[in-house]
């Protein structure tokens, strides 16, 4: 059980890139990306974990309560940043790829089309 | 899954192409599970820095939410960094996204109402929950020092607030509460301060982002110095980006048209 926090980042990771790979719908492939992305999350906060602590928020607990590290959970919110930019982004270009090509299927996009 | 679309010479067809990720799947996770097992039992880390931070953050900055202590204060430099990520993707996003050549506005007047097609109750919750969405994002932006929350998260909730005057009224109505040269200004605003908190921080106090005004009581709503103010001016920009990407969406969905006759 010790590892099973990483163990479920990794499953997260190839689940999203299963999706990519069978992707027939580029909206679709965008959603999988995040599922990829949000593995790391995952990752981030089970390095941070430590047994018997609680949310680093000291406002009405004693200062030197045992607290999971600060420091990965603010690079987690980073991260979800970062995603959020990304996804927006890349459905912005996918509204362009349907009005310029018609189709939204990987599959029917040509390199050497036009 | 109906008739393929016609394979170029040398393309794998979708179930080869399946197979072979399978393939490469499981080496991958052997890779990642064999280089994940030298990490500790992750109940049994102690994270030395995050001890470090939890142990100074409330005396050094008068912040009790050290999550948010990090962000705008030891990291603060990384965040102006996030920050202009977000900023330099919503201007993408409206360059993607521009009225073409071959495309015109549609005529507000002719939209869809979306009165018919939403039931009242929808309606209603929506327009009753948009004053507490407001609220709710002014009281996670300003107590980020205090509790979790903060600019990034505030100015989300913010933003969701005129999605549900979309969703609870028309496009039109939508419009007319989001005045887009004040959105873009306040985007702006709310970068541009960050950078000049920091500023004010080299001048004052000699480095950039250091903080320079009184820290006050921790756990008190006027305490932690800059740490509030640049919550604050992030989320301004957050609220700014986060409509401008709704607003460019939804314009793409009902409002630009192609011309007829137009198109691929």
């Amino acid at each position: 059980m010790s590892f099973l926090p990483y163990a479920v980042a990794v499953w997260i990771c190839l689940v999203g890139l299963y999706g990519v790979v069978t992707s027939r719908h580029l909206v679709h492939t965008i959603i999988c990306l995040s599922v990829v992305q949000s593995s790391t999350y995952v990752l981030l906060l089970a390095v941070g974990y430590r047994k018997d602590s609680v949310a680093p928020v000291f406002i009405d607990i004693p200062r030197d309560t045992p607290a999971v590290d600060p420091v990965v959970q603010a690079l987690t919110l980073t991260d979800v940043v970062v995603g959020g930019a990304v996804t927006a982004l890349l459905l912005a270009i996918a509204v362009q790829i349907e009005k310029h090509l018609d189709t939204l299927d990987p599959d029917e996009l040509d390199p050497l089309r036009d | 899954m109906e008739t393929a679309p016609a394979r170029r010479p040398g393309e794998l067809s979708f179930e080869a192409r399946r197979r072979l990720f399978l393939v490469g799947a499981v080496g991958l996770a052997a890779l990642l599970l064999s280089g994940l097992s030298g990490l500790p039992d992750y109940r049994d880390v102690t994270p030395l820095y995050g001890q470090v931070i939890n142990g100074v953050a409330v005396e050094e900055r008068s912040t009790t939410a050290v999550v948010t202590a990090v962000n705008f204060d030891y990291r603060g430099f990384d965040t102006l960094g996030e920050e202009f990520i977000l900023f330099a993707a919503a201007l993408v996003l409206v360059l993607l996204l521009r009225r073409l050549g071959e495309e015109r506005r549609g005529r507000l007047d002719r939209l869809p109402r979306h009165r018919h097609t939403t039931s009242a109750a929808v309606r209603l919750t929506c327009v009753a929950l948009v004053g507490p969405t407001v609220l709710l994002a002014i009281y996670i932006t300003m107590h980020g020092h205090l509790t979790p929350g903060g600019g990034f998260q505030g100015g989300v909730i913010a933003a969701t607030a005129l999605l549900l005057v979309y969703l609870g009224s028309d496009y039109a109505t939508m419009r007319r509460l989001r005045p887009m040269a004040l959105v873009e200004t306040a985007k702006a605003a709310g970068a541009g301060s960050f950078v000049l908190i920091g500023v004010a921080g080299l001048i004052v106090a000699g480095s950039f982002l250091e903080n320079f005004l009184p820290l006050g009581t921790p756990g008190e709503l006027v305490s932690a110095g800059t740490i509030p103010l640049l919550s604050l001016a992030v989320g301004i920009e957050v609220a700014g980006a986060f409509v401008l990407l709704l607003s460019e969406f939804l314009d793409q969905l009902l409002v630009i048209r192609r011309k007829r006759g137009g198109g691929a």
